[in-house]
C-alpha cells in the first residue's frame, strides 16, 4: 500500500463518520424536544456536513480518478463507507443521541487536537478549524450529559441505558491497523490508540458527575475499516442517497 | 390538567454584542433551566449568522419594566421643553468627537 492510497483509506474515514453522524443529527430537525435544542442539533449537524465536504473533497484529489466530494457521498455502497460503527447508531431516545454525541465528541476534541499537528498541510488546516466546533459539541454534550444523568429518575435511567447500549461501539474509535500505522510513521496522522486512556479518564470523570455508572460490558464491535457495518447503515444510505440516486446529475 | 406555563423553563432575554464597545442589542428570547444552558441556547438560537461576538442572558423576570400607563407622567411632560435639548449650542470649528 502506498502512502497516497493509505491517505485516500484515512480520509474516508474522517470524513464518512462526520457525514454520517451530520446525517443522524439531521433527522432531529422538527422533531427536537424543544425548540433550542432542535436548532442546536441541526447546527451541529452543519458543522458535521461541513466538515465531511472539506474532508471528501480532499479525499477525491488524493485518489485523482475524478470522484467529488458528492460522488464520494452519493454513489458508494455500504460495504465502501468507512464511518466509525457509533456513528451510524440510531438516535433513539435524546439519551441516546447526547451520550452518542458525548462520546464521540471526547475522542473527535482529542483526535483533532492531534490532527491539527499532521505533516499534511490540508489536514492540519481542516483540524485547526473544526477544532473550533468540536469544542463547542464537547461543552454541549457534555453539560446535557450531566443534566440528564443528574437529572429526575426517568433521565437518569435513560442516560445510564444509553450508555449501557453503546459502550460496546467505543473500542474501535481507538483500534489501529496498516492504513494507520503507515500515516502515523509518516506524521500524518496520530496514534489514537495511545489517547484511549486520556479518553476514558475525561469521559468516567463526566460519567461520575452526572452520578451514572461506566458500563462494565468488555464485548466489542468493529469493522468500520474493512466496510463491516451494523445493520443500521444500509437504511440510512437509503435514506441519505435516494434522491442523488432517482435523479443522476442532478443539480439545485 | 397542567398548566401550559408550569411546564416551561424560565424564559431569558438575549442581548447581543456585534462588535468590541458596541452596546448590546435586544434580539429576542429563549427558555433555559439554568445560566449555562440560556447561554448556550441563546448562542444556538441568535448567532447563526455571525452576528456578534458577545451575549448576555437575562432571566425575564429580573427584568423591571414601566407600564404603558406611565407613559403620560414619565415621558409626555419632555415633549415641550426644547431648552432641554442641545440643539441652542453652536459647536466651535476643529472639536472632534463631541
Amino acid at each position: 500500500m502506498t502512502e497516497k492510497e493509505a491517505l485516500f483509506e484515512y480520509c474516508l474515514r474522517l470524513g464518512d463518520s462526520s457525514l454520517i453522524l451530520g446525517h443522524r443529527l439531521s433527522e432531529w430537525c422538527g422533531h427536537g424536544p424543544i425548540l433550542e435544542e432542535d436548532i442546536a442539533l441541526i447546527n451541529i449537524a452543519l458543522d458535521y456536513v461541513g466538515r465531511a465536504t472539506s474532508i471528501l473533497k480532499y479525499a477525491g484529489e488524493v485518489e485523482n480518478k475524478g470522484r467529488t466530494e458528492d460522488d464520494l457521498a452519493y454513489q458508494r455502497n455500504e460495504r465502501h463507507f468507512r464511518n466509525l460503527l457509533i456513528t451510524e447508531q440510531p438516535n433513539g431516545d435524546y439519551a441516546q443521541t447526547i451520550v452518542r454525541q458525548f462520546l464521540f465528541d471526547t475522542y473527535s476534541f482529542l483526535l483533532y487536537t492531534e490532527l491539527g499537528k499532521s505533516k499534511d498541510q490540508t489536514l492540519a488546516g481542516i483540524a485547526e478549524k473544526s477544532l473550533k466546533e468540536i469544542t463547542y459539541h464537547l461543552r454541549h454534550s457534555s453539560q446535557w450529559m450531566l443534566r440528564l444523568g443528574d437529572g429526575t429518575e426517568e433521565s437518569h435511567q435513560r442516560c445510564q441505558q444509553a450508555l449501557d447500549n453503546l459502550w460496546r461501539f467505543t473500542n474501535e474509535l481507538f483500534e489501529t491497523d496498516e492504513v494507520e500505522q503507515l500515516l502515523i510513521q509518516a506524521q500524518i496522522a496520530p496514534d489514537m490508540s495511545e489517547l484511549k486512556t486520556k479518553w476514558l479518564n475525561h469521559v468516567q470523570e463526566i460519567i461520575q458527575e452526572a452520578t451514572l455508572k461506566t458500563p462494565e460490558t468488555t464485548f466489542t464491535n468493529s469493522g468500520s475499516r474493512q466496510g463491516k457495518h451494523t445493520e443500521h447503515l444500509g437504511f440510512l444510505l437509503a435514506e441519505m442517497q435516494h434522491l442523488s440516486r432517482s435523479f443522476p446529475n442532478c443539480t439545485w | 390538567m397542567n398548566n401550559n406555563i408550569d411546564t416551561q423553563w424560565p424564559l431569558w432575554e438575549v442581548f447581543i454584542q456585534a462588535n468590541p464597545g458596541i452596546s448590546h442589542k435586544h434580539v429576542g428570547n429563549i427558555h433555559a433551566a439554568d445560566a449555562e444552558m440560556a447561554i448556550q441556547n441563546a448562542r444556538d438560537v441568535y448567532t447563526r449568522r455571525s452576528e456578534g461576538i458577545s451575549i448576555w442572558v437575562v432571566p425575564s423576570n429580573s427584568i423591571s419594566a414601566s407600564s404603558p400607563e406611565d407613559i403620560g407622567s414619565f415621558f409626555e411632560p419632555a415633549n415641550d421643553k426644547p431648552y432641554r435639548h442641545p440643539t441652542f449650542y453652536k459647536i466651535p470649528e476643529g472639536v472632534k468627537h463631541l
